[in-house]
């Protein structure tokens, strides 16, 4: 199995018309990925490859019962977009775009959960998803992934999740679901959503969980594993060395007032009884020792 | 983005929240006038993006045009831990009868609003999770037992803070301290504000906070060609695509012993301009020994980076030698195009851990 996305999920692009939603939605769709619709007020009617385009979320979930929706609109537009998501009825948003005012993020998050409980939100700022072989949403590059499980992957960062799924690839273990969940200061899914996915989900046996400085996102993740994680976990933290005060690329990597660095983060992770490796290939090689062990 | 205490009292006045009359002044004369124009006594405040001013002797009452004189001619230069003091806020000083202190952020964990409110600067601080109501903030400042004269006028700033805040696009707004004075009114003496860069498509004015963020030298020519840099002190020269994959490279050249000069994310890709830019940067740094180039190709392959590297490297002469590590989509194919070119200038190393152990004996070798 699989963790929010398989098969059976169909999805709509937000933003297909454009050159990134073009790009990755029709990539997505050479992977296997269900792209049924995509929308722009302006183009209803028109199509990209085949791809009917309409004018909202809902009306292509009329019309063609997609159930995701995938953002690639930009950032000023986002806000509108999700809005336009979750009205429109789909179960699973995947933000994508970068750039998000914070105040945004925080304002939709308090919309869904308190008007569209059922509603999942990924991103904004994130990779997407992929659970291989089924559905891959977002811009990661579905070869690398290898199917079929036991590992889940959750990981804050994009080029990390990438590493991550190499790494089991060339050591041939499979990937159930892996989930990039962004490096913003107000993720839609936290570490704690995916966890609790993966420890329910029966094809998932062992879970890698990438994160990096800043917040205390892996702290609570630590916490919720010592509470209700029975599956082994593999985890890398990046930024050990990042200086206080500075963002690291990401909105949300920053160390402030002494707060959000790597140590704490491991040293949380290891008390919670995780395996933590010093570097993205360390963490690659416990994890294929915790498999061969299971 | 930070602002200078006189640019969070700006932004606070444009909401309504009281501030004490002052102007800013970039020379010593200019501090006099201003102090001229307000009255006697004025406070010379040190305008920098660092905390501990005060006792840094960024602070000084005058209380006439000599001793404004003297002090603005002190602060102005003075360095504060790095920061060099390029401007003052001269303002009509306050007397002083209770401080205390208010805020708002983000609280990460919680995802929502967080308020803090203290009737004695920084401890015992009421928290609340807020929405904008006014029976919210009556509640508060009750909660938070400020002293009955400042209540009314402390629920108006915090009202009117809490519009900022959200209006602003803020990460932060601070009122350290929020002081009642002896004649009963409530006021900001200080402000420090921190507005959101992603929001600047809402607020064009924000722009102008770009020019005055602490950069050193090698910070501001990234930041000029729209790249994501940090600078380091070390040695090892770093380019990697992603945030991730960048805090993960220069973490890897520190656990090899070596001392990384950059966090240095050049994005998804790895095409020539962006390369060179990046490359340029680093090449200007003269602490740098050795670079690290450090590219996992996802959707763009293998053969589109070795590419994109080659044609980098034909547009910058660069001084320290180079060691590239590639990986992911198509790498065999981005390798054999590298290949040829390699040298004891040029070196390529299959895996992070190698390159990086290369790179770093290029740099003259781990720290003892």
């Amino acid at each position: 199995m699989s963790i929010f996305v398989d098969e059976n999920t169909k999805v709509v692009y937000q933003g297909l018309t454009g050159s990134q939603g073009r790009y990755y939605g029709l990539l997505n769709r050479a992977y296997g990925t269900n792209v049924v619709a995509g929308t722009n007020p302006k183009k209803a009617g028109e199509d990209i490859e085949g791809i009917p385009i309409f004018a909202t979320v809902g009306d292509a979930v009329k019309a063609t019962g997609a159930n995701a929706s995938c953002v690639f609109i930009p950032a000023p537009g986002v806000k509108d977009a999700v809005l336009d998501a979750a009205e429109g009825g789909v179960e699973f948003i995947v933000v994508i775009t970068e750039g998000v005012p914070a105040h945004d993020e925080a304002w939709f998050f308090s919309k869904l959960e308190r008007d569209f409980p059922k509603v999942q939100l990924l991103g904004p700022n994130c990779p997407g998803i992929i659970s291989p072989g089924k559905c891959n949403i977002g811009i990661t590059a579905g070869h690398i992934a290898k199917p079929g499980g036991p590992v889940g992957i959750v990981s804050r960062s994009g080029t990390l999740t990438y590493q991550a799924l190499y790494e089991l690839q060339q050591k041939d273990i499979g990937v159930t679901t892996c989930v990039g969940i962004g490096g913003d200061p107000v993720p839609g899914t936290s570490f704690i959503d995916c966890l609790e996915r993966f420890q329910a989900d029966p094809e998932t046996k062992a879970i890698m969980m990438f994160g990096e400085i800043g917040g205390s996102a892996e702290e609570e993740a630590a916490e919720y594993i010592t509470a209700h994680v029975t599956k082994p976990v593999v985890s890398y933290i990046a930024g050990v060395t990042a200086p206080p005060g500075k963002k690291m690329g990401h909105a949300g990597a920053i160390i402030s007032g002494g707060k959000g660095t790597a140590d704490a983060k491991m040293e949380a992770l290891r008390a919670a009884g995780v395996k933590v490796g010093l570097n993205p290939t360390e963490a690659g090689i416990l994890m294929a020792e915790v498999v061969a062990g299971l | 983005m930070d602002l200078f205490e006189y640019q969070g009292k700006q932004f606070f006045a444009r909401y309504g929240i009281a501030i004490s009359p002052g102007e800013v002044a970039f020379t010593v004369d200019n501090a006099v006038a201003a102090a001229e124009r307000l009255g006697y006594p004025v406070v010379v405040k040190a305008q920098v993006l660092v905390g501990g001013r005060g006792k840094a002797g960024g602070i000084k009452l005058a209380g006439s045009a000599d001793e404004v004189r003297e002090h603005a001619g002190n602060i102005l230069g003075l360095d504060i831990k790095g920061h060099v003091v390029k401007r003052l806020w001269i303002e009509k000083a306050s007397d002083i009868a209770k401080e205390y202190y208010a805020s708002f952020t983000l609280d990460r964990s919680a995802k929502q609003y967080l308020g803090m409110l203290s009737a004695q600067g920084g401890i015992e601080i009421e928290e609340v999770a807020v929405s904008d109501t006014e029976g919210q903030c009556r509640e508060w400042v009750a909660a938070a037992r400020l002293d009955p004269e400042a209540v009314e006028g402390a629920v108006q700033i915090l009202m009117k803070l809490y519009e900022a805040y959200v209006d602003g696009d803020a990460d932060l707004v601070e009122i350290n301290p929020l002081i009642l004075t002896t004649d009963g009114e409530v006021r900001a003496l200080d402000a420090k504000v921190t507005v959101d860069d992603n929001s600047v498509f809402r607020h064009p004015d924000y722009a102008e906070y770009d020019e005055i963020q602490h950069r050193d030298e090698r910070e501001e020519a990234a930041h000029e060609k729209g790249l994501q840099y940090v600078g380091l002190d070390g040695a090892v020269g770093i380019i990697a695509n992603g945030a991730g994959l960048a805090m993960s490279t220069v973490d890897i050249v520190s656990q090899v012993g070596g001392s990384p000069a950059n966090f240095l994310d050049i994005g998804g890709g790895a095409n020539a301009d962006v390369m060179a830019g990046a490359l340029e940067v680093i090449n200007n740094d003269p602490l740098v020994k050795s670079i690290f180039i450090n590219i996992f190709g996802g959707i763009t392959k293998g053969e589109e980076v070795a590419n994109g590297i080659l044609t980098a490297l034909e547009r910058v002469t660069i001084d320290a030698p180079i060691v590239i590590r590639l990986d992911g989509t198509n790498a065999d194919q981005g390798r054999a195009i590298l290949t040829p070119h390699l040298s004891d200038r040029l070196q390529m190393q299959p895996t992070m851990l190698e390159a990086a152990r290369t790179a770093v004996a290029l740099a003259g070798g781990p720290a003892q």
